[in-house]
């Protein structure tokens, strides 16, 4: 299967790979995926809680090339941007970056799904803990 | 050395160059037809079939009446499944053989089913064998054929032939095997495994592609098949076409060179296997073995690098030629059924690596294979969010996954 350059590049230097404390209020994550399907993804950010924007973003991909290039890609996109903005991050938009051929639309998808499991987490810690914190993610 | 490293030979092997030498003037100056009778063309072609009719049955032990050359495996399972069915259907309408066989068997099987016969797919054990009780208790009156392969294409695990070979015998039913992967790699006698009939190719044993060969028993039993291809009679009438005379010529020579050279070729290749092993256990945790590796080919290595998912295995590793279990690496989304059977777990298939030895292979190669791997593994590792969450003492299988 011939690789398009931009996965290639995400899977030789992928971009925000590691962990954000899963516990701290800010922080959501997402974990997408099973292992018996050969994709898993942890998609984590950091949201400002004054701004609503996210500050960082971090995954972590077991699966194949292109599921690696679409979490490193997604995160790259997702620091910036307020979580509304990035809740409008497609997969269709991932397959036209990357170049993703039809047998690994599967893979954009779950990074779609990662996204919106990660803003879904952390705004769910923001209604559970109202009185710590007012940031613009609290309201769901 | 040089790059790139191929370790893929279950795959296909190269023609070996003193192959390629004995077939050439079967292109040029021998082209004649060997169905051609009356002139010294046709001779000439029918001797350096029938020569290599020989180095092929001396090679299995076999009559070299009782090989018919065909097009490659795959057409020789066919025909050997095919032709016994129609054969014998006023006998019976039951086969057997087994999940992990190849396509070329499965498939078969399964158009025969849509036409009316009764199939039983054998399991595997954890090993990758199947239970001989299992096989014992699948054979009704109506059972007509047994079809088991010699050795697995992916993990290398031998069935144990002898004892099919036996049951078959006792119980009347003819016993085919798909030997492709173990004819010329390791002794294989169809009088000692009590085989009726055999399926081999000439390019996983160092030939060219597009020839081959089934066996077919002349005696004890007397083995019919219905022709599958239709036309001028050739091979005895169970497969017409003009035979593929410099292909042939390339098979004997590749039979005779495997012959004259296995022991040594398969001591050599099974000690830089282990080698290949024992250097991915000495430097990486948690790798596994898929199928039993006592019963199994000694150029064969397939192991699974938990946490981390194959096809990206693969792409860090460019310059090398392996294959995966991984459904990323094909069209379809399941992982390889063999592994599964395995019983192992999806996950496991998707993380496995399937290392093929072969004539060219050295230990400079085994060496930089390990040495490349395992960094793509460590890297993959750190990338993954398994390894991480086992690392925090998670289990797995305890999981509720967000499936898609």
């Amino acid at each position: 299967m011939a690789y398009s350059d931009k996965v290639i590049d995400h899977y030789e230097h992928p971009r925000n790979v590691g962990s954000l404390p899963k516990d701290d209020a800010n922080v959501g994550t997402g974990l997408v995926g099973a292992p018996e399907c050969g994709d898993v993804m942890k998609l984590q950010v950091k949201v400002n809680p004054v701004t609503g924007v996210i500050d960082d973003a971090k995954f972590k991909t077991f699966g194949c090339g292109s599921a690696i290039a679409s979490s490193s890609l997604a995160t790259e996109w997702l620091k910036g941007k307020t979580v509304e903005q990035a809740l409008a991050i497609k997969n269709t938009d991932i397959v036209t970056e990357l170049a993703l051929p039809p047998v690994k639309i599967h893979c954009s998808v779950l990074a779609e799904d990662a996204i919106k499991a990660a803003i879904a987490d952390y705004k769910s810690k923001q209604t559970q803990d109202k009185t710590s914190s007012v940031g613009a993610g609290a309201s769901v | 050395m040089k790059l790139p490293i191929y370790m893929d030979y279950h795959a296909t092997t190269p023609a070996d160059p003193r192959v390629v030498d004995a077939m050439l003037p079967y292109f040029t100056e021998h082209f004649g037809n060997s169905a051609s009778r009356n002139h010294s063309f046709g001779w000439a072609a029918e001797e350096a079939v029938e020569t290599a009719r020989k180095q092929v049955a001396d090679l299995i032990g076999a009559n070299p009446k009782e090989i018919i050359f065909t097009s490659g495996a795959t057409e020789s399972n066919n025909l050997a499944i095919k032709g016994v069915a129609e054969m014998y259907r006023e006998k019976g309408n039951h086969i057997i053989t087994c999940v992990t066989e190849h396509k070329a068997v499965i498939d078969t099987c399964k158009k025969l089913e849509k036409q009316g016969a009764r199939v039983t797919y054998l399991p595997v054990q954890k090993d990758g064998r199947i239970s001989l009780d299992d096989l014992r208790n699948a054979i009704t009156d109506k059972t007509i054929l047994i079809s088991i392969m010699t050795a697995n294409n992916e993990i290398g695990v031998l069935q144990p032939i002898a004892e099919i070979g036996a049951i078959a015998k006792e119980k009347g039913i003819l016993f085919h095997t798909d030997a492709v992967q173990a004819v010329g790699k390791i002794p294989v006698d169809v009088m000692q495994l009590k085989v009726d009939l055999l399926s081999l190719s000439a390019h996983k044993m160092y030939g060219p592609k597009g020839v081959g060969a089934l066996f077919v028993r002349r005696r004890n039993p007397r083995v019919l098949l219905a022709e599958q291809i239709s036309g001028g009679g050739h091979e005895r009438g169970m497969r017409s076409g003009t035979l593929n005379v410099p292909g042939i010529v390339g098979l004997g020579k590749a039979a005779a060179i495997c012959q004259a050279e296995m022991a040594t070729e398969s001591a050599r290749l099974s000690k830089l296997r282990d080698r290949l092993n024992d250097k991915f256990h000495e430097r990486l945790d948690e790798i596994y073995i898929n199928g039993s590796t006592e019963h199994r080919l000694p150029h064969n290595l397939n192991i699974s690098f938990a946490y981390v998912e194959g096809e990206s295995l693969l792409m860090g590793i460019n310059d090398v030629a392996v294959s995966s279990g991984s459904a990323c690496t094909s069209a379809s989304l399941e992982p390889s059924y063999v592994l599964k059977a395995l019983g192992a777990g999806d996950d496991l298939a998707h993380s496995s690596i399937r290392f093929g030895l072969g004539r060219w292979s050295t230990e400079e190669e085994v060496d930089y294979v390990v040495e490349k791997l395992t960094n793509v593994v460590r890297r993959l590792r750190e990338m993954s969010p398994l390894y991480e969450m086992v690392k925090e003492g998670v289990d797995l299988t305890k999981m509720q996954w967000i499936t898609h």
